[in-house]
């Protein structure tokens, strides 16, 4: 039994009942699940989510499903790794990422398309749609192949080989755009008014599939001891999921799962190229005029988007920032997080990490600061932003001294992996004192 | 001159259900009042109370976003077909 009292419009309050409506039909305002949160008071404890499953249903309190039985890959509760060595390069203090490259489709989308396809599982829908830059793409096909639902996902024709690959081999029909992401999603809002009987995640289910976004706030705070971060950085394509966060810390304060409704900075990062709500926010202005996308960072190129006047209010109210990064420093915040953490994320992790590294040399970031930063992409999906960047050190014949010759001479090799027991101490990467819980891992 | 505005699904209870009303306009503007004419109650739904498009409202003539045009002033030919579009997310 879930507690969604029904669906809300954002902008004029009208109220709607639970179904499958994303837009206000007066204002075209965007709808939003509304719950009876003192129901959820009642009965969610962290006890309770402690016992749930090690995935996005131990929060399904939160959540605007009666399923019990949710369709399901394990989305969510992915690691959350304490990051010294990039602190110390960026000069912060106490410094973790959320690596959502580990969900089952190697993207944070996997949250919002369970909750989204059991939502439209329950509401009666048997085809599953999507417009997508990739990772939407890669969750819907392989969520409606674990739902026996079929599938029809609409994706820009230049997308990268593997995001279309990860598409096309769940069985479900594939359709190419020649055009942008943008023109795909006007397209498949058109489609949306003439397959009625189709749940488009991003369109007529939109409204329950972004509450899925919450859980990223969720597992940050459970995964800190119950605790709020005091900055978590997001990375902007619509801007729904930075809203989402926001949501999601603002309901742990309002169920008593946190002491209070906490303060949590949060703020946004954009490609260059793709960059209309931190253009917004440099400016000053509430107008968010759209661009068209020209950017290595695919899954954010939206240059419409449509929760971004939104994600910019939650980052002004919340005293954040939102700023742009090339995409030279994208490619370079993937092998800097790589190098220096052990994570491969795709470009959008690589907007994320630039951002995050111009707004602490800027003094936004700051050291005295607890922060998250979202990695919300596998770096296997977007290898062609590294083609002719990173490659092998060397290319040899198979002889010893052929190694020599050729690795023998590099320096520091052997200072630093001399005999076990030896080298350096390797920096502490586990939960806080404060929380003796299991390090999450998958 | 005579163009053709699509209209979705959840403005169709003003058109009875109608997804494609043909109207007479020289300017993307002209077609929406001219559709408010024909089927009333769509200005206050696509206008705010400046008489420009609503945040969430996009408009396209030829598939091409109107605020990337001249807004509601944006020329349209004979026989075009201009979309409303209620703004979507996604990714």
């Amino acid at each position: 039994m879930d507690q969604v009292t029904g669906l809300r419009c954002r902008e004029c309050g009208r109220e709607f009942p639970v179904e499958a409506l994303h837009v206000c039909d007066f204002c075209f305002g965007p709808l939003e699940v509304a719950y009876d949160y003192e129901a959820i008071a009642a009965i969610v404890t962290r006890e309770r989510i402690a016992a749930g499953p090690r995935s996005i249903w131990r929060y399904r309190d939160l959540l605007p499903v009666d399923d019990a039985a949710p369709v399901d890959l394990g989305a969510g509760f992915t690691p959350l790794v304490r990051a010294d060595r990039l602190a110390a390069e960026l000069g912060l203090g106490e410094l973790w990422i959320k690596d959502d490259t580990a969900n089952p489709t190697g993207s944070f989308k996997d949250r919002v398309v369970s909750v989204a396809l059991t939502k439209a599982r329950e509401l009666g829908f048997k085809v599953a749609a999507c417009a997508s830059t990739g990772n939407l793409a890669n969750s819907v096909a392989a969520h409606a192949a674990r739902a026996g639902m079929a599938s029809v996902v609409l994706i820009p024709s230049d997308l990268e080989a593997a995001k279309i690959t990860m598409t096309s081999v769940y069985g479900g029909t594939v359709v190419a755009v020649d055009g942008t992401y943008d023109d795909v999603n006007r397209l498949c809002a058109e489609l949306t008014s003439e397959h009625p009987t189709w749940a488009f995640v991003n369109v007529n289910v939109r409204t329950f599939y972004a509450e899925g976004s919450k859980t990223l706030a969720f597992e940050v705070a459970e995964q800190l001891g119950w605790q709020a971060p005091d900055h978590v950085v997001v990375p902007i394509a619509s801007g729904s999921q930075l809203t989402k966060v926001a949501k999601g810390f603002a309901e742990l304060g309002r169920v008593g799962l946190l002491g209070e409704v906490p303060s949590v900075r949060i703020s946004g990062a954009q490609a260059a190229g793709c960059s209309p709500v931190a253009t917004a926010f440099a400016e000053g202005t509430d107008a968010i005029r759209p661009v068209k996308p020209s950017t290595i960072a695919k899954s954010l190129s939206i240059g419409n988007p449509a929760d971004g006047w939104y994600a910019l209010q939650a980052i002004r109210e919340s005293g954040g920032a939102c700023a742009a990064v090339t995409d030279d420093e994208i490619v370079e915040g993937i092998r800097l997080l790589a190098r220096t953490e052990g994570i491969f994320a795709e470009t959008a992790g690589g907007v994320t990490i630039a951002t995050l590294a111009k707004l602490a040399a800027q003094g936004v970031v700051r050291r005295d600061e607890r922060v998250v930063a979202l990695v919300t992409g596998h770096g296997l999906k977007t290898v062609e932003a590294l083609a002719g960047v990173v490659r092998p050190t060397v290319t040899i014949a198979p002889t010893l001294d052929a190694f020599d010759a050729a690795v023998g001479s590099l320096s520091g090799l052997d200072g630093a992996s001399g005999a076990p027991g030896a080298a350096d101490p390797v920096p502490s990467t586990v939960t806080p004192a404060a929380t003796t819980q299991e390090e999450p891992t998958r | 001159m005579s163009v053709s505005v699509r209209v979705p699904a959840q403005l169709r209870t003003l058109t009875g259900g109608v997804g494609e009303v043909q109207v007479e306009a020289t300017t993307v503007g002209e077609a929406l009042k001219a559709l408010d004419v024909a089927h009333p109650g769509f200005a206050e739904r696509l206008f705010d109370s400046a008489g420009e498009l609503r945040r969430f409202v996009n408009g396209f003539v030829a598939d091409e976003d109107v605020r990337f045009l001249d807004g509601l002033a944006t020329p349209v030919a004979e026989g075009q077909v201009i979309s409303v579009v209620p703004a979507v997310a996604g990714g």
